[in-house]
């Protein structure tokens, strides 16, 4: 589906570029969200091309991020509302929406990052001049917490914006759980994303304040089954069966919001999904010590081949039965958890060393899905009490997200339903 | 305070009189062009092409054929700093622009980034000199010149109450007159800056001194002191002689302050600094690290920065009407967060910092964001 890229027009073009034809990379933004909006008329289909440096269209019904092929790098930010002035929120939106656009397009923010006023500050911060778009996406969602009732939005909490219920096991940190709205920057290219959240920061302050954030420097799951399937830090191949970009009946099914799911307080919801993420610290060093058979019956896979319990290959139907009762591929298997199906899109994080000499590695985990209380919530109470994986691995932060439909165009923005 | 180093770059926006703009390396092979002046630095010397140019908008092309790092500053007759450039690695080039009234100049080359530099005295000539301002601007700049001064002549009878007790031995009484004796100064520490020379005399910190510099030595001022009274809780010889050398130090930026080169530009930038200096050096507890005073030292930046925009309001509120609209929004904000840690509202007495929670911390951090990323925007809508 390169047709859903820049690559089309040649080559990816720099930043700089862009910005040096003026005109000319504003037209070819505007070209290549055309594009998708006639796409996903057709299909529905928002996956584009997993290898280019290029930029994935911004516009659309739904909301880039989440069914696109899934990008090797993540920065993801999570923000308190400082403003009490539902307008100034309102206004951010337009801002970020604005910005987003800019990025995602490979351009720079606002009036760019030089050759402005020499008095003033640059618009955009200017490291991520010259590099590629690389596949940018920008995803929002609102936390439970913005249903607060400071900005009017008592009456539009959707019933699936619940708070999740406290698992066996949770150590959660304040600090890095919850907030108001979030925003995942995922591209290829990691000074892009960190460039993404850096500038949308910068233009809220005073509005927003950053509550946490995340970086993610390898993706644990794909959208894209036809590419060779990634691997968590405990060295297993992830997301076996996650559901593809292209599979657009699942993705209707598990992950967009529609039709009984998006009445009433949940309207603004249609074409949206809800966004678990958990910071899930896996002890590497006591499971590098683990004896290889224990790892493999611990997940129900083989290690190499990553295929399950009494298979030859990754991809063959997995028969629960012959794995053991509290193995993780199991106990998380849509068949054990009356059909539950979500999305995941997580990333391997290492932030350091944690000063006892280990690392503090993990799972950034994000999934997306229709409804956390048939999605998440059911596999993870099962996880939580049973999986032999606990031993190794421990959730030390938590959120949960409403993440309303895509942009359609330039005059629509982030949210526009919900504050409508 | 800030690192001694560092202190140097603000003098650099605090006398951008002429409006300084220092180029950046990797631009300016493209941009120099054959009317630079070029400044060849070497180890021992600095050769500069040109000992006499046209007044105006002057170009440098520096290249450094030494072996250390240098810096190349173009200074005032009194050392004022027009503006520097900094790192500048051996066999690497980079551009300094200023703009030169007619006058008097130093171009000084500092190998190893150290000392007075190699110095060379130039001449621009003609007539061209600053481009006049509106009245509006000059009486911004008179009122903010007569502010400075007011600062520095009321901070000294309150040094010397801090002095004096360290003088007298007494521990108590030197700890209770500390915070308040910084206050002018941390009102208008930029222009205290641009002098350069002063600030790490009286202000720096032990992390400040530069490489090579004994702290039982060469660590004076305000900090040195309260080292002393809060971690070391005793007063000997070497204290009392670092009162009589803070005074004196004091006494100096006093008599200097007044002829500080102010432009609204600077007052602006200044304005910004001074919430800069609050993010880098007060939220995080590292200005006051043995006193635990910088909610007292945060205030005075904020006061110092409020006048600023005050003073250039009327400007600026033509320009921007929005952005000053915000502006008194997020003063009012800060001042209203920052007065939950004291009872008495008139004066100084804030909560001890190692008092002030993580979260505290953060939602103080968060407000000092919400005003300094638009105060960052006042230089422009002052200059529009």
């Amino acid at each position: 589906m390169s047709e859903n890229t820049t690559e089309e027009q040649g080559a990816a073009p720099s930043r700089r570029k862009v910005i040096g034809w003026g005109g000319a990379g504003l037209a070819l933004g505007a070209a290549a969200a055309g594009g998708a909006v006639a796409l996903t008329r057709d299909g529905d289909r928002t996956a584009p091309v997993a290898d280019s440096g290029g930029a994935v269209p911004f516009h659309g019904p739904h909301q880039a991020g989440i069914a696109t092929a899934v990008q090797d790098r993540l920065h993801f930010a999570s923000f308190d509302v400082k403003t009490k002035d539902r307008d100034e929120l309102i206004q951010l939106l337009k801002d970020w929406t604005r910005a987003a656009e800019r990025m995602t397009a490979g351009a720079e923010v606002g009036e760019g990052a030089y050759g402005g006023l020499p008095e003033a500050p640059p618009d955009d911060t200017g490291e991520a001049l010259g590099l590629k778009p690389s596949r940018l996406t920008l995803t929002i969602g609102f936390g439970p917490s913005l249903f607060d009732g400071r900005f009017g939005l008592k009456d539009k909490r959707p019933g699936a914006l619940v708070e999740l219920p406290k698992f066996p096991g949770d150590n959660l940190d304040p600090a890095r759980s919850g907030g108001d709205i979030c925003v995942q920057a995922c591209a290829d290219d990691p000074q892009v994303a960190v460039h993404a959240i850096r500038n949308l920061a910068r233009i809220g302050f005073g509005k927003v304040a950053v509550r946490w954030s995340q970086l993610g420097f390898g993706k644990t799951s794909s959208t894209t089954p036809d590419a060779q399937t990634p691997r968590n830090l405990f060295g297993f191949k992830d997301g076996t069966r996650n559901i593809a970009g292209t599979e657009t009946d699942r993705l209707a099914k598990h992950v967009w919001v529609s039709g009984k799911d998006a009445e009433g307080a949940a309207a603004w919801m249609d074409g949206g999904s809800y966004l678990v993420a958990r910071r899930i610290r896996m002890n590497v060093e006591t499971w590098d010590r683990t004896p290889l058979s224990e790892q493999e019956d611990i997940f129900g896979r083989d290690k190499k081949e990553g295929a399950p319990v009494g298979k030859a290959k990754e991809h063959d139907e997995p028969f629960l039965k012959a794995m053991k009762p509290d193995s993780h591929v199991r106990l998380a298997h849509p068949d054990s958890n009356n059909g539950a199906t979500i999305l995941r899109r997580g990333y391997s994080f290492t932030d350091g060393t944690d000063g006892l000499g280990r690392l503090d590695a993990g799972l950034f985990f994000l999934a997306y899905m229709k409804d956390v209380r048939t999605g998440f919530i059911p596999v993870q109470t099962q996880l939580a009490k049973h999986d032999a994986l606990n031993e190794y691995t421990q959730h030390v932060g938590s959120a949960l997200f409403a993440v309303p439909p895509g942009v359609r165009d330039k005059d629509d923005w982030w949210g526009r339903a919900l504050f409508a | 305070m800030r690192a001694v180093r560092l202190s140097v770059v603000t003098a650099a926006a605090a006398a951008a009189a002429l409006t300084a703009v220092t180029g950046c390396a990797e631009k300016s092979d493209s941009k120099a062009s054959d009317d630079a002046i070029t400044v060849v630095a070497k180890d021992d010397s600095c050769e500069v092409s040109k000992k006499e140019f046209p007044a105006g908008h002057v170009k440098l092309a520096v290249e450094n054929r030494g072996s250390k790092i240098t810096e190349v500053y173009v200074l005032f007759p009194d050392d004022r700093i027009v503006t520097e450039r900094e790192n500048i690695g051996p066999g690497t080039k980079a551009t300094v622009t200023a703009e030169f009234k007619s006058g008097d100049y130093f171009i000084a080359c500092k190998p190893g980034m150290k000392g007075d530099g190699i110095r060379q005295a130039v001449k621009a000539t003609g007539g061209k000199t600053a481009a006049k301002r509106s009245p509006e601007m000059d009486a911004a700049v008179a009122a903010y010149r007569q502010y400075v001064q007011a600062q520095a002549d009321e901070t000294l009878p309150k040094v010397k109450v801090f002095t004096d007790a360290v003088r007298a031995g007494d521990v108590e009484a030197a700890k209770k007159a500390y915070a308040e004796s910084r206050i002018g100064w941390e009102r208008t520490e930029p222009v205290a800056e641009s002098f350069g020379d002063i600030d790490p005399k009286v202000d720096v910190r032990e992390d400040g001194l530069e490489d090579g510099q004994d702290p039982a030595k060469d660590w004076t001022g305000w900090h040195r002191l309260e080292k002393a009274l809060w971690q070391d809780k005793k007063i000997g010889d070497r204290e009392k002689q670092l009162a009589d050398l803070l005074d004196k130090d004091l006494a100096d930026w006093q008599k200097r302050v007044g002829k500080a080169e102010i432009t609204p530009t600077s007052m602006a930038n200044g304005a910004k600094e001074l919430l800069d200096e609050v993010a880098t050096g007060k939220v995080t507890g590292e200005e006051e690290r043995y006193s635990h005073t910088d909610l007292v030292d945060f205030k005075a930046n904020v006061e110092g920065a409020q006048k600023s925009f005050d003073l250039l309001k009327p400007v600026a509120s033509k320009n921007d009407p929005k952005l000053v609209a915000d502006l008194d929004k997020q003063f009012a904000a800060l001042n209203t967060l920052l007065d939950k840690y004291r009872t008495d509202k008139s004066g100084y007495v804030f909560t001890s910092y190692e008092k002030v929670g993580k979260t505290e911390r953060k939602e103080l951090s968060d407000g000092v964001n919400a005003l300094a990323e638009p105060l960052s925007k006042l230089a422009a809508a002052v200059v529009k």
